[in-house]
């Protein structure tokens, strides 16, 4: 069986792009209240990153690293994420999604209260929903599942 | 505004394209230069959030459609010959089009009476919220419900492509 993925120069480039892409994502996330962007292009960004070493790596070696279990929990994670900050607005000023958290002044990082929070939580919600997505799709594709077979 | 217009017939011929040609990977690489030209056209509008969103949402979508199309030949239905089924397009695309430019016609000009929610947006955002992307403002603050809505749809939307697709209990 030949080696999985595509060949040596793919995987050499996709080694030094893959953070840089993943690093991009993180700017758009955090800078999401400051300037274009924000948690949905973000999630798709860091998503894109992965799939970028599906597409280089063969679906097996990301499998080892990241399993489809990790990826449903983070979503799941983002989406309870993104319940709490719109919880916190009921439980401490009265209003759900109330903007509870100090602004701190415009054009710092650390300002608009909870509008970064939510952008963190919809950042893990998109790029992991979206990744499972390609997962499963990528998985559906494995033509012969010795295992799945021998077992049923 | 007239590359606005030319992107737009670039779109058009595009999307013809996608639609006529025979082998599915011309197709799809037709189809995303529709979404490019979409992409430049946010940016000419000023929207840079949407072209962002559109660009990043484009390449993901070309990405799954070529990992399904490639080697797929789908069996081609040509219409030839029917005059019926052209008259009746025809006329169609007629009504269509006047009443399409009835509808256009009494739309206000791009943006120039400012509405009254928009323009206490534009005003208060930076004030009230302390982003100052006022779009990220808008989606998450002042209509954080239709975010988590959309948060929702797209869980769903997860869930349900992840039942269909799972290998585990599937019974061949």
């Amino acid at each position: 069986m030949k080696e999985a993925g595509m060949t040596l120069i793919v995987k050499r480039i996709t080694k030094i792009t893959v953070s840089l892409i993943f690093l991009f994502g993180v700017y758009i996330v955090l800078h999401g209240h400051l300037t274009p962007g924000g948690g949905f292009a973000g999630g798709v960004i860091i998503a894109l990153s992965f799939i970028h070493l599906v597409l280089a790596f063969g679906k097996e070696v990301t499998l080892k690293r990241i399993s489809q279990t990790t990826v449903s929990v983070v979503e799941s994670l983002g989406g309870i994420m993104f319940w709490g900050v719109a919880l916190l607005g009921l439980f401490f000023g009265g209003y759900f999604f109330l903007n509870v958290l100090p602004k701190g002044r415009p054009f710092d990082l650390f300002s608009s209260g909870i509008i970064i929070l939510c952008n963190i939580a919809i950042f893990l919600k998109v790029g992991a929903g979206l990744f499972a997505i390609f997962l499963g799709l990528a998985l559906l594709k494995m033509p012969v599942e010795k295992k799945e077979g021998e077992s049923k | 505004m007239i590359e606005f217009h030319v992107i737009l017939i670039l779109m058009i011929v595009g999307a013809i394209v996608a639609m006529e040609l025979e082998d599915m990977l011309s197709s799809v690489i037709a189809l995303g230069a529709v979404g490019i030209g979409l992409t430049l056209e946010f940016l000419l509008l000023r929207a840079p959030d949407l072209a962002i969103t559109q660009l990043v949402v484009e390449i993901l979508s070309l990405i799954i459609l070529i990992r399904a199309t490639v080697g797929v030949r789908m069996p081609q239905e040509r219409i030839k010959g029917r005059v019926g089924y052209f008259i009746f397009a025809l006329i169609f695309s007629a009504i269509f089009l006047f009443f399409s430019y009835k509808a256009i016609a009494e739309l206000p000009v791009f943006g120039v009476p400012l509405m009254k929610m928009g323009s206490l947006y534009i005003k208060e955002a930076v004030a009230k919220t302390g982003a100052t992307n006022i779009v990220a403002a808008i989606i998450l603050d002042f209509r954080g419900y239709d975010t988590l809505g959309e948060a929702t749809i797209l869980f769903t939307s997860v869930i349900g492509v992840l039942a269909v697709l799972r290998l585990q209990g599937r019974k061949e």
